[in-house]
């Protein structure tokens, strides 16, 4: 973790209007919540149905997406990394601070408004804030990893996480019972069950194996990262 | 400090780049110069460790640069594109590079850095509000700020004025002089010409020739000089040279002699015995292409 490294990542994903375009996602949330409330569904079932469709199947990834690439990716394109890179602090150490700061944004972007859904909806009943929340928390944080490595290794990383978050999470994690024990979303739904009563909510996957994949894909997405950036290559325009 | 690189070659698929390079680059100035496209950027950026040479070694007095943050402590990078974090000040920009070297000081290493670009004025302006030569300057200056013994720079005089052009030079030029190593890519002759002690020159990624200027000149041999000569007696002169092989054309001008000499060695040992000989009082032999744009445009085909 380096502190200057950061603080200018985080401005750079936080500054002037891009705070806006991460805020927007936590905004439908709460007002889809705001909307169940008012037409009286604000039942159980259809708070889990929300929370896990549009909390976890919508919001998270893209948040992911959004935070995980827009700490690196630019800076890559437009070769302002070099500032950084061209610098005795070893490139696994900037890796490990890109993504603290992506995981820190999606957290507080993806954690909080997922909780305060729930509770709009369905209060703290049977655990289904906490629940999603902690879900949230977590699988926001292996995004943030798969995303930040995505925006290293390939310079379509925008592309490549929406295809993968809507083909692969969207329709195949959802569709394929076998697919999905490899799914982010599912992952976090199994975190969310563990503390969650709700008989609304059942996920297919232990605990165990979610616990271990979101550690393996987290660690590994940014020791990866940092990896690729120890080969950092600049090809020149000629 | 030197930057070596031994046999050094890089390439692209089936493209080769740079090709069976081997240079020592001391203290001083050295400029690197070759046209677009000829392998200087790939050859910088793989001294600056931005490149891993796909034969060969890059060193900074024995040490690999390749895969060694640690090198950075003694190397300043000035890269090409002029992309710089829009958003914060120069102040915030050199300060923050100062921090990343985790200077004892940061605060006075940037005012330094900032007062040897003379930014100290736009310091507290958003870098986006900045032309293009002051970019390259705030650049310049979050590369000094470590005060390092290596500075690259690529192409660094690149969209600047004339006044901020003259006053990089100045720069590069005292710090060569203090013994700093200095390596400036340029597809630009004058500024080369103007800034640099030693030459390197890349064309079509191939090392084409090395030295001072004048030393380049002097070993294409099998190059012909064009010699302005002004003489007592320019036609008898004439005629004297004209006998011997390593003229090889000679013609009679206004502003005196013009001497095309084949063989540059045996030329410069005959022209003084000829005069004399002939009785003829030389007064002014001066080079007529003695400028790098004919010496450049001259390796440039030989290579081809």
């Amino acid at each position: 973790m380096n502190g200057v490294i950061a603080g200018i990542s985080y401005r750079a994903l936080l500054g002037r209007r891009r705070i806006w375009l991460l805020a927007l996602l936590p905004v439908v949330l709460l007002g889809l919540a705001v909307l169940l409330r008012a037409v009286g569904a604000d039942g159980e079932r259809a708070t889990v149905q929300l929370l896990q469709n549009f909390a976890i199947g919508v919001m998270l990834p893209l948040l992911g997406l959004i935070a995980g690439t827009g700490v690196i990716a630019p800076e890559i394109d437009d070769g302002t990394i070099i500032h950084l890179l061209a610098k005795p602090i070893s490139r696994p150490v900037i890796a490990q601070t890109k993504f603290l700061v992506a995981a820190s944004v999606v957290a507080a972007f993806a954690t909080v408004p997922t909780f305060l859904a729930a509770y709009l909806l369905v209060g703290l009943e049977s655990g289904v804030a906490a629940g999603f929340a902690l879900g949230a928390l977590i699988g926001g944080v292996a995004y943030a990893a798969v995303f930040m490595l995505l925006g290293v290794v390939t310079r379509h990383a925008v592309t490549v996480g929406i295809a993968y978050a809507v083909i692969w999470e969207g329709l195949v994690g959802n569709l394929v019972p076998g697919a999905r024990r490899f799914s982010i979303q599912q992952w976090a739904q199994t975190v969310a069950d563990q503390i969650s009563s709700s008989a609304f909510l059942t996920t297919g996957i232990g605990l165990g194996f979610a616990a271990t994949a979101l550690a393996v894909v987290t660690v590994g997405g940014v020791v990866w990262a940092g990896q690729r950036l120890r080969s950092f290559s600049l090809t020149g325009d000629e | 400090m030197n930057l070596e690189l031994a046999q050094v070659s890089r390439w692209y698929g089936n493209v080769v780049a740079v090709n069976d390079v081997t240079m020592t680059v001391g203290p001083g100035v050295t400029g690197l110069l070759g046209p677009n496209g000829a392998g200087k950027s790939t050859l910088l950026h793989m001294m600056a460790g931005f490149l891993a040479p796909s034969g060969g070694t890059v060193t900074l007095d024995g040490t690999r640069i390749w895969h060694n943050h640690e090198i950075y402590r003694s190397i300043g990078l000035v890269p090409e594109r002029e992309a710089v974090y829009g958003f914060l000040t120069g102040w915030q920009f050199v300060l923050s590079s100062a921090r990343l070297h985790r200077l004892p000081d940061p605060d006075d290493a940037a005012r330094k850095a900032l007062a040897m670009v003379e930014m100290e004025s736009a310091a507290d302006r958003r870098i986006e509000t900045y032309s293009k030569g002051m970019r390259q300057r705030v650049k310049v200056a979050a590369a000094l700020v470590h005060d390092p013994q290596v500075l690259l720079l690529d192409e660094p005089f690149n969209g600047m004025d004339p006044r901020q052009r003259m006053h990089l030079m100045d720069l590069i030029r005292s710090m060569g002089a203090a013994g700093k190593t200095i390596l400036f890519s340029s597809h630009i002759l004058e500024e080369v010409e103007r800034v640099a002690q030693q030459i390197e020159v890349v064309v079509a990624g191939r090392h084409a020739a090395s030295g001072d200027f004048r030393e380049i000149r002097r070993r294409m041999t099998d190059r012909p000089h064009l010699f302005r000569v002004r003489s007592s007696d320019d036609r008898r002169l004439a005629s004297a040279l004209i006998a011997d092989a390593s003229a090889g054309a000679v013609s009679l001008t206004e502003a005196g002699l013009e001497v095309r000499a084949v063989d540059f060695r045996r030329f410069t040992w005959l022209l003084p015995r000829v005069a004399r000989d002939a009785g003829v009082r030389v007064w002014q032999i001066s080079p007529a292409d003695e400028d790098l744009e004919s010496v450049f445009s001259y390796l440039i085909n030989r290579s081809r």
